[in-house]
């Protein structure tokens, strides 16, 4: 007995060390980036890491801010886009879910079949004809492209469906409908608020993919007034900022803070969503 | 009763209207276009004209023959394989050690929360951030390496094809073993507790539980972790793009990435790259047909299940009235 708790207390010991170290593995990419986006070119060509700030953020954000290079641009794009596609995502992925669960319809097995079989198709691989589609109606350099396809979210829909499945009861439907209440006033003025706890986690998720997202607005978008955030960041990456490190350091973190803020908030509900099953996307 | 939910019916219709459209639209149009592109001679910016080839499958013909391509499929499965791997293996440790009652982990939530944070930073970002990071001859990468002896001299990651591939493979990694990690806990915490009390008075060690019980009961979700991951991996984009731009002498470059130069940079081949897409959503569709049976399985009984009670429900309520 004693020899096991001792070699409990060891395992435990390493549990401890590997956790931390993976934590430290987690935030310290960071960290470096944080801390340099704050120190000269000169200071990091010295010495790379450092624990220390500086202070030259200032400075840095003149060399940034120089180059005809607009975050503020990128981020207001990314908001409406991100916000538009979320609230298109929630609102219709809803319905859809609502639709499939509160009414008996011949096509309603079959159509829920359909949704689980498109789960997964990738806007990567259709992404040619995507573009050619876009460039046709003349959508191209328009945000709309980003927004309106979210009304199609099959992994959204899933997910909805099964929430409604485990919460709702057809009584409060049916004595809606008995105070006579139309169907799509039911939907909006009782259901939604039913759904209100799967709507904030998967809204969340729907935002931080379509701010992350890259390879559709790179495709769609050739002016620079309609880039987006990841676009922007992408920049980074030209020719140039090519040897400055403090300003790449420095834009890189400015597109790095409002999602650690967003996560940081709200955190608890993420972690919780992802172990409901939230798709990989 | 009966008759009331014939009359509602239409509304499933109804409200179905606005998913179906779209997909329509922007899902399954350009899946179409795509395809068809793929047997035409579309090339050239702005072009919009096209007509079919005589030789329709040229396209794939060329496409299947050319060199950078083969080289770009054999990228992709050994970046994600070389990042799968160590994914899997880690995630499940943790797991097994997060979900053992007898280590009692403190501070679960909080390493959770650590782990799982690279998942929802933007891939361009960390590509970019990487690059810096693994910079020669001073990084902080190569600083930290030489100050604790693990290198002797700066190595250039980037130009060489191992590490620059290994580089990608662990940026990978290190996005996603948080994801995996916290849905198999998810899956360890939904098997009934039972067993494993059940288990740990026959006296069986942590290492039997975990072998005996918890990994069989875990296949599904592993398989699912398996293949989501598998389509993600062969979408690698973010990362081989802005890390090193797919080199170095394309060792970093990606199936998407191979499609995203044919179709949008120098002579604009849409019709290659469209040919290409198809052979990768070919293989997507193979893939995603497995995650499909997988899901439907657990989920028509669910469904069912949620049916029969209904209908018991619907009676009951028809007896009252």
């Amino acid at each position: 007995m004693k020899s096991l708790k001792a070699s409990t207390n060891l395992t435990k010991t390493i549990i401890y060390v590997v956790c931390i170290f993976l934590a430290i593995l987690s935030v310290f990419p960071f960290l470096v980036m944080f801390i340099n986006s704050t120190r000269s070119t000169f200071q990091i060509q010295q010495d790379s890491v450092s624990l220390l700030p500086s202070t030259f953020l200032k400075s840095n954000w003149a060399v940034f801010k120089g180059k005809s290079f607009n975050p503020v641009v990128g981020f207001v794009n990314s908001m409406l886009s991100s916000g538009g596609a979320t609230l298109c995502a929630v609102y219709f992925s809803s319905l859809t879910a609502y639709a499939l669960v509160a009414y008996s319809w011949k096509l309603r097995q079959p159509f829920f079949s359909f949704i689980l079989a498109v789960l997964m198709i990738p806007a990567q691989v259709t992404g040619i004809g995507f573009y050619q589609f876009m460039y046709r109606i003349g959508w191209t350099n328009s945000l709309l492209p980003l927004i309106f396809p979210a009304i199609a979210s099959p992994s959204m829909v899933f997910f909805m469906r099964q929430y409604l499945m485990a919460t709702l009861s057809l009584d409060i439907v049916n004595s809606a409908r008995i105070d006579g209440a139309g169907e799509f006033y039911t939907f909006n003025r009782i259901i939604l608020p039913i759904m209100k706890p799967a709507m904030a986690t998967q809204a969340i998720f729907t935002f931080v993919f379509s701010w992350n997202n890259l390879f559709i607005p790179l495709i769609l978008l050739t002016n620079s007034e309609k880039y987006t955030m990841p676009i922007m960041v992408s920049l980074l990456r030209g020719d140039i900022y090519k040897t400055e490190y403090g300003a790449v350091y420095l834009g890189l973190s400015l597109t790095v803070l409002p999602l650690f803020v967003v996560y940081f908030l709200l955190s608890k509900y993420i972690i919780a969503g992802v172990a409901l099953g939230a798709l990989k996307e | 009763m009966r008759n009331k939910g014939v009359n509602y019916a239409k509304y499933g219709y109804i409200f179905s209207i606005p998913f179906v459209l779209t997909f329509l639209i922007f899902s399954l149009y350009p899946t179409i276009f795509t395809a068809v592109i793929g047997f035409t001679d579309l090339r050239g910016m702005g072009r919009t004209d096209f007509k079919f080839l005589e030789q329709p499958f040229d396209n794939f013909i060329l496409i299947l023959n050319n060199p950078t391509f083969i080289k770009s499929l054999g990228n992709t499965a050994l970046i994600w394989t070389m990042n799968f791997i160590p994914q899997i293996l880690l995630s499940l440790l943790l797991t097994a050690w997060f979900t053992t009652r007898r280590y009692k982990v403190r501070g679960q939530g909080l390493f959770k929360v650590l782990l799982y944070m690279p998942n929802i930073i933007t891939a361009a970002t960390i590509a970019i951030l990487f690059n810096s990071l693994f910079g020669y001859p001073k990084g902080p990468v190569n600083d930290l390496f030489i100050r604790f002896g693990l290198l002797d001299a700066p190595a250039n990651f980037h130009m060489q094809e191992w590490t620059a591939r290994g580089v990608v493979a662990f940026i990978q990694f290190w996005m996603w073993y948080g994801n995996s990690m916290i849905v198999l806990i998810a899956g360890v915490l939904g098997i009934d507790p039972t067993l494993f009390e059940a288990a740990e008075i026959d006296g069986a060690t942590s290492t039997q539980i975990f072998f005996k019980i918890t990994l069989p009961r875990l296949k599904t979700i592993l398989l699912y972790v398996l293949i989501t991951s598998m389509i993600g991996g062969l979408q690698m984009f973010d990362i081989p793009r802005l890390f090193l731009w797919g080199g170095p002498d394309s060792a970093t470059l990606t199936s998407s990435l191979f499609i995203y130069n044919q179709a949008f940079s120098g002579s604009y081949l849409y019709n290659r790259a469209s040919a290409a897409s198809m052979i990768m959503f070919l293989i997507i569709v193979i893939l995603s047909v497995a995650l499909f049976h997988l899901m439907r399985d657990k989920d028509e009984a669910k469904f069912r299940k949620a049916e029969k009670l209904r209908i018991r429900n619907a009676k009951k309520q028809g007896a009252l009235v």
